[in-house]
C-alpha cells in the first residue's frame, strides 16, 4: 500500500518517470491532465496519508505472527511457522483467558446498560433549562473530566474513596467502619463503570444536545395543544428526534465492545490483582509484551479485532432492518 | 435563585424545577469538588496535612512549598519539559498533516479521491491491535524515542474526516473567486481555507494537544529508558502507585524539610491538569462548531 503511494507521489512530482500507460492514447491525455491540475492536492494529502498508512494499516501485517512462534531475535520472517497451534491454546481454555473474557463481557455490559443511557438523560434535562446561560455554565463545568488523562481521574479517585482518602477519613474521625473501596477486586467492576461516568458521561451529552437542538419547535407546540404533558412531549417529541444519534452511536460502542479501557484497567491492576481485573487487552499487553508469549498475545488480539468489526457490521445490519440508517448504507 | 431560572418546555410545575436544579447541581459538584480538594492539599503546609489525616479542603495557611519542590529541577521538572515538548511538537505536525489531508480530501473533483478517502474511513472503524503496532514501532528503530510518542498516534482519522466535511461546507463561491484571481490549490488552503476555518482548528488542536499531553498508553509500551517518561507516567509511579518522593527524586532542595507528601504528590496532579484548564475555556465555545460538523454529516 505505501508503495503503491510513493509511485503516485513521484508520478506527481515528475511526469517524466510515470511508467508508459497502457490505456488508449485518449484516455492517456485526460489521466495527464488530472494529474497535472491536482498535483498540489496529492501532495497535501500524501503525508497524512503516510502516517495513516504506516500505523494503522502496516501493523495488520504483523498479525502474521498469530501463526508463527515468533522469537524476537529470528525476527518475523524468520520465525517458524505454527500453524494453528496459538489459536489452539486460546481454544483449550485457558482458565486466565476464560477469566479475561468473562470480566470484558460483565464491564461491557455495566457500560451498555449504565453509562450509555446516562447522557441521553442528561442531555434531556439540559434541553429542558430555559436559561441559555446557567446551561452554558453547567455544560463547560460537565465537560471538563473528559478532558483529563485516566491517570488523572485515577488518583482523584484515590484521594476521595481511596482508604487513606478523604471519605474514609472522614469515617475513621467520626469512630465510623471505614469502607474499603479502591483496593475491593469485589467493587472493581462497580469503581471503573463509575469512573467512566465521571469522566465522559457529560461530554457524551454533546451529540444528543445538538439532535435535540434540531428538532422542529412546531412539534412541541403541536403536541403541548393536543395536551401532552411535558413527559409525554419527551417522549413522544425529543426521544423520537434522538433515535438516529442513539442508534448510530449504540452500534460505535457495540464494535468496542471488546474493548474495555486498556489505560484505565492496567493502572488500577496492581491494587486489585488480576482476578477482578483481567480484561483482553490486558491479557494481550501481560503475556505479550510482558511475558514475552508474543503468538498468543497476537492471536488473541487478532480474534478480538475480527469480533469488533463483525459486531459492527452486525449491528449495522440490525439497525437497517428497523429502518435506521446506521453508520453507513449498504 | 437557580430554581427560578430554570423552567421547562412549556409549564412545568415548581417542584420540577427544584428537583432539575437540584440534579444537575449535584452533578457539577461532583466535578468541581474533587478540584478544589486537590488544589487545596496541594498549598497546605505539613502541619496542616498531618491534622486532616491527608486531605485538606481548607488549608488555613497557604504554602507553595510543594510547587517550588517538584519546579526545581528534579524527576518531575524533567517530565514536565517532556510533555511539553511531546504536545508542541505533536500538535503543530498533527495540524498540519490533518488539515493538508482534509483539504487534499475535500476538492470532490480531484484524482484519487475515492481510494484516499477510503484510507481514511476505514481507519476509523478498526485499531491495529497492541502487539503489531509494537512491532511496527520496533522495526522503525522509534523505540526509547520519542518520536514513538508522536507519530504512531499523529493522524486521527476522525479529525481528518470532521476537518474536510468543515472545509466542504466552506462557500464555493470564495473559493472559485481565488481560483479566478490566479490563487493554485495550496494559495486558496493557506490564504481562503485556513483564516476560514480557525474555530474548528482551534478545537481539533484542542484534541490533538490534550491527547498528546495526556498520553499514556504509547509511553508505557514504547519507552523503557525511566529518563524519557513524560509527566503521565511519572505521576503513575508517585500518585497512583504511591512511590515515596524523596531528596533524590526532587534535586536542589537536600538540607530543606520536604513538603509532606500528599502535597508534592497532589502538586504533581494540579500540576499535569492546569495546561488543560488554562486552554480549555478558550476553545470550549467552538466545541459544538468543530465537533457537530463532522460527526453529524461526516
Amino acid at each position: 500500500m505505501t508503495k503503491s503511494v510513493g509511485t503516485e507521489r513521484r508520478a506527481a512530482t515528475d511526469p517524466a518517470l510515470v511508467p508508459a500507460p497502457r490505456r488508449a492514447p485518449r484516455r492517456r491525455q485526460t489521466r495527464w491532465q488530472r494529474l497535472g491540475r491536482d498535483k498540489m492536492l496529492i501532495i497535501a494529502a500524501l503525508p497524512g496519508l503516510v502516517l495513516l498508512v504506516l500505523f494503522q494499516y502496516v501493523p495488520l501485517l504483523g498479525n502474521v505472527i498469530a501463526f508463527k512462534d515468533y522469537q524476537p531475535y529470528l525476527g518475523i520472517l524468520q520465525s517458524p511457522w505454527s500453524g494453528f497451534a496459538n489459536f489452539a491454546v486460546m481454544f483449550n481454555g485457558d482458565p486466565a483467558l476464560l477469566n479475561a473474557v468473562r470480566n470484558t463481557v460483565v464491564i461491557t455490559l455495566l457500560q451498555v446498560l449504565i453509562v450509555f443511557p446516562a447522557p441521553i438523560a442528561l442531555a434531556l434535562l439540559l434541553d429542558s433549562l430555559v436559561s441559555e446561560r446557567i446551561k452554558r455554565v453547567v455544560q463547560s463545568v460537565l465537560y471538563l473530566p473528559h478532558f483529563l488523562s485516566w491517570v488523572i481521574v485515577i488518583a482523584i479517585f484515590q484521594q476521595l474513596l481511596g482508604d487513606a482518602g478523604l471519605l474514609n477519613n472522614f469515617l475513621r474521625d467520626h469512630d465510623l467502619h471505614t469502607v474499603s473501596i479502591v483496593a475491593n477486586p469485589e467493587l472493581f467492576k462497580l469503581l471503573v463503570t463509575s469512573q467512566v461516568l465521571w469522566k465522559d458521561a457529560g461530554w457524551a451529552t454533546i451529540l444528543f444536545l445538538a439532535a435535540l437542538s434540531r428538532i422542529d419547535a412546531t412539534l412541541y407546540e403541536a403536541a403541548a395543544m393536543d395536551g401532552a404533558s411535558r413527559w409525554r412531549q419527551r417522549w413522544h417529541v425529543s426521544l423520537p428526534g434522538l433515535r438516529g444519534v442513539i442508534v448510530l452511536l449504540l452500534i460505535l460502542r457495540l464494535g468496542q465492545s471488546l474493548t474495555t479501557g486498556f489505560e484505565q484497567i492496567i493502572l488500577q491492576q496492581p491494587a486489585v490483582g488480576t482476578d477482578a481485573s483481567e480484561v483482553l487487552d490486558t491479557y494481550v499487553y501481560n503475556n505479550g509484551i510482558v511475558n514475552g508469549d508474543w503468538g498468543l498475545a497476537t492471536a488473541v488480539g487478532l480474534v478480538k479485532g475480527v469480533l469488533g468489526v463483525l459486531v459492527v457490521f452486525g449491528a449495522n445490519k440490525v439497525a437497517h432492518w428497523f429502518g435506521e440508517q446506521g453508520i453507513y448504507q449498504s | 435563585m437557580t430554581t427560578r431560572l430554570i423552567g421547562g418546555l412549556s409549564g412545568s410545575s415548581v417542584s420540577a424545577r427544584v428537583v432539575k436544579g437540584l440534579v444537575l447541581a449535584v452533578c457539577c459538584a461532583l466535578v468541581v469538588f474533587p478540584f478544589v480538594g486537590i488544589v487545596s492539599t496541594s498549598l497546605a503546609t505539613r502541619a496542616e496535612v498531618t491534622r486532616a489525616g491527608g486531605f485538606v479542603l481548607f488549608p488555613s495557611k497557604i504554602s507553595f512549598a510543594a510547587y517550588q519542590a517538584i519546579l526545581s529541577g528534579g524527576v518531575v521538572t524533567r517530565a514536565t519539559l517532556v510533555s511539553v515538548f511531546i504536545t508542541v511538537v505533536g500538535t503543530a505536525l498533527s495540524l498540519a498533516a490533518t488539515s493538508l489531508l482534509a483539504y487534499g480530501l475535500s476538492r470532490g473533483r480531484s484524482m484519487f479521491h475515492k481510494p484516499f478517502l477510503m484510507v481514511v474511513l476505514v481507519a476509523i472503524l478498526f485499531a491495529p491491535g497492541i502487539i503489531p503496532s509494537y512491532l511496527v514501532v520496533k522495526s522503525l528503530g522509534l523505540l526509547d524515542s520519542y518520536w514513538s510518542l508522536i507519530l504512531p498516534v499523529a493522524i486521527n482519522a476522525f479529525n481528518v474526516v470532521v476537518l474536510r466535511a468543515f472545509f466542504m461546507e466552506l462557500p464555493g463561491e470564495v473559493i472559485d473567486s481565488a481560483r479566478i484571481d490566479g490563487a493554485g490549490d495550496l494559495a486558496t488552503f493557506r490564504r481562503i481555507v485556513l483564516p476560514m476555518s480557525k474555530a474548528v482548528l482551534a478545537v481539533i488542536g484542542l484534541f490533538y494537544a490534550v491527547a498528546y499531553w495526556n498520553n499514556f498508553f504509547t509511553a508505557l509500551l514504547y519507552l523503557q529508558d525511566l529518563a524519557k517518561y513524560p509527566l503521565q507516567l511519572i505521576l503513575r509511579t508517585y500518585v497512583v502507585n504511591q512511590a515515596q518522593i524523596g531528596v533524590d527524586q526532587l534535586g536542589g532542595t537536600s538540607g530543606a524539610a520536604l513538603p509532606p507528601q500528599e502535597a508534592l504528590e497532589m502538586a504533581i496532579l494540579v500540576l499535569s491538569i492546569v495546561p488543560i484548564l488554562l486552554v480549555y475555556p478558550f476553545v470550549q465555545r467552538h466545541f459544538t462548531k468543530g465537533v457537530l460538523i463532522g460527526a453529524v454529516k461526516g
